[in-house]
């Protein structure tokens, strides 16, 4: 069992809580060129209305120091932990400051902050839990190596059969979410690594509902990326055994604001 | 010969906490289960005969064998639990470090 209880929202934690009901999280790891622009960038276009949060994973250059400057901010893990542990430490930091909305954006650069007001959109208005930009749905994105295609597709493909709802893009790691889903990320039980096609699936299974948005995304200027160093045999293997096992898992019944209409807790 | 030393180094190991208990139980009792074995050798033989192994060596190489697997799977069950371990403290971690932070700057600013 988790002892996460230190971060639960308590009563007198709500005056320190923040004004903000919108919250942009921003994992990096490294990107102490990209870090600044980039969320000078999404300043522009949220404004005052959401904060920014950006969590460093344990980069051993300057992005923590970049970010903060830049007005962010920040999270610090001691060492570097991944993608998908970096992205629950934030929506961990977002669930415990009481944030109803929540948009993930990546550090390197690649999203461009412009589709955060679509992607919020669906959210904030109830027509969806999680709202997932895709790539593929605009026509002036860049279009990834053929091999990583191949598996996007297949995946895609797979999970939305699975779920009943045509998933174009599952790595898409630009998405906006409501606090049912941030509270549902953040319990112990669904470890996984955010975002994918198995996180779509759990989510799908367990009547949360998921819209695509159509994003603009960059390729890969710096040639690195938080995403990569895992082999796709392994990937692969790895996606269908995480898939198969969410399908054989108890599923918790949901009420939520993409099915009831009202917002739950 | 072998066994008894192994269990006597291993309830040696348990006294000098260099090894937990946990671990201890899959080397005692193979270690007491081979002696045994090796002991009333008949009893060695009727198992051979059973799984159908052409020699009693045969027969104690397969439960050393079996030994290493369950041995092996009880260090995966841990380690994948301390990874989790692991997970939720760096993430506390930076959740707190961040609280530290704020918390200097406050007492800072109201000096």
């Amino acid at each position: 069992m988790t002892r996460f209880t230190f971060f639960k929202l308590v009563p007198e934690d709500i005056c320190m809580a923040s004004l903000n009901h919108t919250v942009v999280i921003i994992p990096a790891y490294n990107e102490e060129l990209a870090i600044g622009v980039l969320i000078a960038a999404i300043q522009g276009v949220v404004g005052d209305f959401a904060d920014i949060v950006v969590i460093d994973d344990g980069s051993n250059d300057s992005t923590a120091d970049s970010a903060r400057r830049a007005g962010a901010i920040v999270l610090s893990h001691p060492f570097n932990m991944g993608y998908g542990i970096t992205i629950q430490t934030g929506y961990k930091y977002a669930y415990s400051k009481g944030y109803e909305y929540l948009v993930q954006i990546d550090g390197d650069g690649q999203h461009d902050p412009e589709y955060i007001p679509s992607l919020l959109e669906p959210v904030m208005n109830g027509a969806a839990d999680l709202a997932l930009g895709s790539r593929f749905l605009d026509a002036a994105s860049y279009n990834p190596p053929l091999l990583r295609r191949a598996g996007m597709y297949f995946f895609g493909s797979l999970v939305s059969l699975l779920i009943g709802r045509p998933i174009s893009d599952p790595t898409s790691g630009y998405q906006a979410l409501n606090r049912s889903v941030l509270a549902f990320f953040t319990n112990d039980s669904f470890p996984c690594d955010y975002p994918d096609a198995d996180v779509l699936l759990m989510l799908g299974l367990n009547g949360f509902s998921i819209s695509e948005v159509p994003v603009r995304m960059y390729a890969n200027v710096a040639g690195k990326s938080m995403h990569s160093g895992l082999k796709p045999l392994y990937y692969v293997f790895k996606m269908l055994l995480s898939m198969i096992v969410t399908l054989l898992r108890k599923r918790s019944p949901y009420t939520g604001a993409g099915r009831s209409g009202k917002h739950a807790d | 010969m072998l066994c008894l030393l192994v269990f006597v180094f291993t309830v040696d190991m348990v006294r000098k906490h260099k090894l937990r208990e946990e671990y201890s139980v899959l080397w005692l009792v193979t270690s007491l289960l081979m002696f045994i074995l090796v002991l009333k050798y008949d009893l060695l033989v009727a198992i051979t005969n059973l799984i159908g192994a052409g020699l009693p060596t045969t027969t104690l190489f397969l439960c050393a064998n079996l030994f290493l697997i369950l041995i092996a799977m009880q260090f995966s069950f841990r380690i994948s639990k301390h990874s989790n371990q692991i997970k939720n403290l760096v993430q506390e971690n930076a959740l707190l470090r961040l609280e530290l932070e704020q918390l200097k700057k406050n007492t800072e600013s109201t000096k």
